[in-house]
């Protein structure tokens, strides 16, 4: 595979997506996956023979030799003879294929059913989808077993039949998931944009669509291959069919009536079925990692997050500030492959009592992780690798858990940036907010639910008794950041961490949001930590700021230092990217010639 | 010429609705009579917030939205009704470029794909569309062998250029962008709007410059409209409505963006309290006289 890294491409003023971009995913891909190499070979010393039978097989398996009956293996016939005399291992050559093109068939029925109506049911929905997903559920109702006995009743006793109305009964589980799957792709954006090039609609469908239900597809087929195997040979042990073919169901049903006799012929059938349908049953895993998660990281050795290096450094060092003081962290995830990959290097921040500081960087310089390490809630895999955090002179670093958890919310509160992810839509806003404070101030539910509406009357929510009964979705994006901000405040912290607290609300709602911080901060002498991208916003609110930029902070200072005299290259390119003010450009004029 | 003449896009008196979630809810009307129109060359921008309706007018532009009455002309044409045969031929004309480069590009196919897909469909040979989607590249300053790779390789302002170089591919005369940098932080942003004023100068092509952000739109556009609640509330060259606009709304989303500035952004709270203060009066008297 040669690729070129994602810093080949990026130009120098544009940081990379940080996804690591693994190989594209191809035929072979499953061949990489031990797991997926294995029953790819099995099922291959399966099918192979299934296919060149004559030329394989010791002799025809229909050849009896009644002499011979229940002889054991010997050259030339490595399983021995059934009860009627014939060749078993030629009957299990022969009777894969019966079994595996029995299987074939139903599932060749059920996908040319399901796919395309899928497709179209979940492309164009409407009345197409009402009809497809009633008659889908119909046949779903039925129970397969009864259905296949009744057919076999009345259409006689043919495998293929048999194995064509079974492809039928499945043909539901690839409907569902083709047109669940189409659905979704139907609203993506890409989708949209193919529309406005003007390509129509079956293109559309085969380029975009397709390539994203293939994956989920064939592994459907690979798990309903095991399940079509399994079901068919249980017809064939209780004797619904023919019985003239030697499938592998036929073969177990007349070994287990002479089980007394000759207990090895079951051994065989059992076998052969056996390690055919766990063999599928694998493949369908092993495609599905191959296929499905791709790009997805597996997560490191959780232990990691206990393995706390000793600290190091005395809490009362001198020169640190009162409420908050960072000192040399640095911050490092654990690489799925091993190592190691650090991206806070070493910052320092102090945040006095009362005091808002700014912390300022673009996506990826490593802001929120650092909040987040404050915090003490990194993310899986991540951890402080170096360095003291103090919050009111208590070191944090390698503090027990429930202290770490007692000093969450008493001292320290956490505003986040999604206002209505963080809300869970299953329960009230007085639910939400009267929970924790019980929890953490031991107060009864009349009480909790007084301290919830006072909360709710300090960030200024007009109606709180009533807002108390609300719903998540009831309510408007700046409101739930005014709620949050309440729970924020129930225990009445000393340092609020808000991360990008206003990023997600329109201009206006951000206004009345920093002025609610604004306010709360100057009452109550609350310290702030302000996470954002947003050089307005740390106008707005800020004493001090720092900027960060590829896990370091490369300039601090007041606001008014660094935003009027910026010293650094970066603070200057970013202040210089600010658009407020700039020049309008010059008047429209007709052009000269107009196309056309 | 009067400026009906000259205009490339007109919008004249648009409603969308949306129907409403239930049995027999009430459609959900987003736009309630829109009129606007975009000249050849213009870059017109279109601000609000987030329920405002601006992305609606760009996708009813695109016939993505469903148009309850109004009329939309594209070079004299009425394109409401156009059938989907006159749609795909309009592509030629309006494109499009979406705000989020993450879900806008197709995971699956690599960038030269993307990019020859609007070829294609207009009837170019594979040959014709590779040496084209080579060239495409180069004008959005990304390398030739860029072509090759898929979306994931490249960062959120990288793929917004693969997005601008396929609105680009069949040299369309207006091209709809709808919040074309909200997802790139700022130094990036600086970047993608240069190129799109770059584009514009060398192929003169109209834009429809939808944003929430008043500063970004200020620097884009020619003229600019701003929407609120489905209606167009101001509507003027782009220095006025962004330095003096004279709707009480406008006048609050101006100053309620916060500048970098300490020493300005404590003026700028001052005024839109000041602001705040006149709504507020107004409401009140307004809730009087309803009162007698």
């Amino acid at each position: 595979m040669t690729q070129l890294t994602p810093a080949d491409v990026s130009s120098p003023n544009e940081s990379a997506a940080p996804a690591s971009a693994p190989p594209r995913s191809g035929v072979r891909a499953p061949l990489r996956n031990p797991l997926g190499m294995i029953s790819i070979i099995l099922l291959a010393l399966v099918v192979l023979p299934a296919i060149f039978a004559p030329f394989l097989a010791p002799q025809s398996p229909e050849l009896a030799e009644l002499g011979r009956a229940f002889e054991g293996p010997q050259p030339g016939h490595l399983f021995g003879f059934d009860s009627a005399g014939r060749d078993v291992l030629s009957r299990i050559v022969f009777g894969a294929r019966y079994t595996l093109g029995g299987a074939a068939l139903a599932l060749g029925v059920a996908l040319v059913l399901g796919v395309p109506t899928g497709l179209l049911a979940g492309y164009y929905g409407k009345w197409f989808d009402s009809l497809s997903t009633w008659a889908t559920n119909l046949i779903m109702s039925l129970p397969a077993m009864v259905v296949l006995l009744a057919a076999r009743a009345i259409l006689g006793p043919t495998v293929w039949v048999l194995m064509v109305i079974m492809g039928v009964l499945v043909a539901p589980s690839f409907f569902r998931l083709t047109r669940g799957i189409v659905a979704n792709v139907r609203g993506e954006l890409y989708v949209d944009a193919a529309r406005v090039s003007g390509l129509p609609d079956w293109r559309i469908i085969g380029r975009h669509v397709l390539i994203v239900v293939r994956a989920p597809i064939i592994i459907q087929v690979a798990l309903v291959a095991g399940v079509a195997i399994g079901l068919q040979a249980g017809l064939e042990f209780l004797g619904i069919s023919s019985g003239s073919m030697p499938t592998w169901g036929a073969m177990l049903n007349e070994a287990f009536q002479n089980i007394q006799r000759a207990p090895m012929l079951l051994l065989w059938p059992g076998l052969a079925l056996g390690i055919t349908s766990s063999c599928l049953v694998l493949l369908a895993a092993a495609l599905r990692d191959v296929l499905e998660d791709r790009g997805a990281e597996p997560v490191g050795a959780s232990a990691v997050k206990a393995a706390v290096a000793p600290v190091s450094m005395a809490p009362d060092a001198p020169g640190r500030a009162g409420l908050l003081s960072v000192r040399d962290l640095k911050v490092a995830y654990t690489l799925p492959g091993g190592g190691d990959k650090e991206i806070v290097h070493g910052i320092d921040l102090d945040i006095a009592p009362g005091e808002v500081l700014g912390l300022v960087g673009e996506s990826g310089s490593g802001k929120t992780q650092t909040a987040f390490a404050i915090l003490g809630i990194l993310p899986e895999g991540g951890r402080i690798s170096a360095g003291s955090i103090t919050i009111n002179g208590q070191e944090v670093r390698g503090m027990p858990d429930a202290a770490r958890r007692g000093l969450r919310g008493d001292v320290v509160a956490y505003v986040p940036q999604e206002p209505m992810s963080n809300l869970d839509p299953s329960f009230t806003i007085g639910s939400q907010l009267i929970e924790p404070i019980r929890y953490k101030l031991g107060l009864s539910r009349k009480d909790a639910r007084a301290k919830a509406i006072d909360l709710l009357r300090l960030v200024e929510i007009a109606d709180p008794e009533r807002t108390m009964d609300l719903h998540p979705h009831e309510i408007s994006g700046g409101m739930a950041q005014r709620v949050l901000i309440a729970g924020a405040m129930s225990c009445d912290p000393a340092l609020l961490i808000a991360d990008e607290p206003t990023t997600a609300l329109d201009v206006t709602v951000q206004a009345e949001v920093l002025e609610l911080l604004r306010k709360l901060q100057r009452d109550r002498g609350l310290g702030v930590l302000l996470v954002t991208h947003n050089l307005g916003v740390v106008a707005d609110l800020c004493d001090t700021v720092a900027v960060m930029q590829h896990g370091v902070i490369v300039e601090r200072g007041t606001v008014t230092d660094v935003f009027d005299h910026p010293q650094d290259p970066y603070t200057l390119k970013l202040m210089g990217a600010v658009l407020d003010g700039s020049e309008t450009r010059e008047a429209w004029h007709a052009p000269l010639e107009v196309a056309k | 010429m009067s400026a009906q003449d000259q205009s490339l896009l007109t919008v004249q008196d648009l409603h969308v609705s949306f129907p409403g979630r239930g049995w027999r809810a009430q459609p959900k009307e987003v736009l309630k009579g829109i009129n606007l129109d975009v000249r050849p060359g213009e870059t017109l921008g279109l601000v609000g917030e987030s329920g405002s309706g601006k992305t609606t007018i760009g996708r009813a532009i695109l016939g993505l939205a469903p148009v309850a009455s109004g009329s939309i002309r594209f070079d004299g044409e009425e394109i409401v009704h156009a059938n989907p045969r006159r749609r795909r031929e309009l592509a030629r004309d309006i494109q499009v470029i979406f705000q989020d480069p993450y879900t806008s590009l197709n995971p699956s196919l690599t960038i030269g794909d993307t990019l020859s897909e609007p070829l294609l469909a207009q009837g170019l040979s594979r040959d014709e569309a590779r040496s084209h989607v080579a060239e495409l590249l180069t004008s959005v300053n990304l390398p030739a062998d860029a072509a090759d790779r898929l979306p994931r390789e490249f960062s959120g302002g990288q793929r917004q250029r693969v997005a601008i170089a396929r609105a680009l591919a069949i040299k369309p005369r207006l091209i709809v962008c709808d919040e074309p940098v909200s997802a790139l932080d700022l130094t990036t942003q600086r970047t993608v709007l240069d190129l799109l004023l770059k584009i514009q100068r060398e192929t003169g092509v109209a834009l429809l410059f939808i944003s929430h952000d008043l500063a970004v739109v200020r620097a884009m556009s020619h003229r600019v409209a701003v929407i609120h609640r489905g209606l167009i509330v101001e509507f003027g060259q782009a220095d006025v409505v962004t330095s003096d606009p004279t709707d009480p709304y406008t006048q609050r989303l101006l100053l309620a963006a916060p500048v970098p500035n300490p020493a300005k952004q404590r003026e700028r709270r001052a005024e839109l309290e000041k602001v705040r203060e006149r709504e507020r009066a107004m409401q009140a008297a307004a809730g009087a006289e309803a009162g007698r």
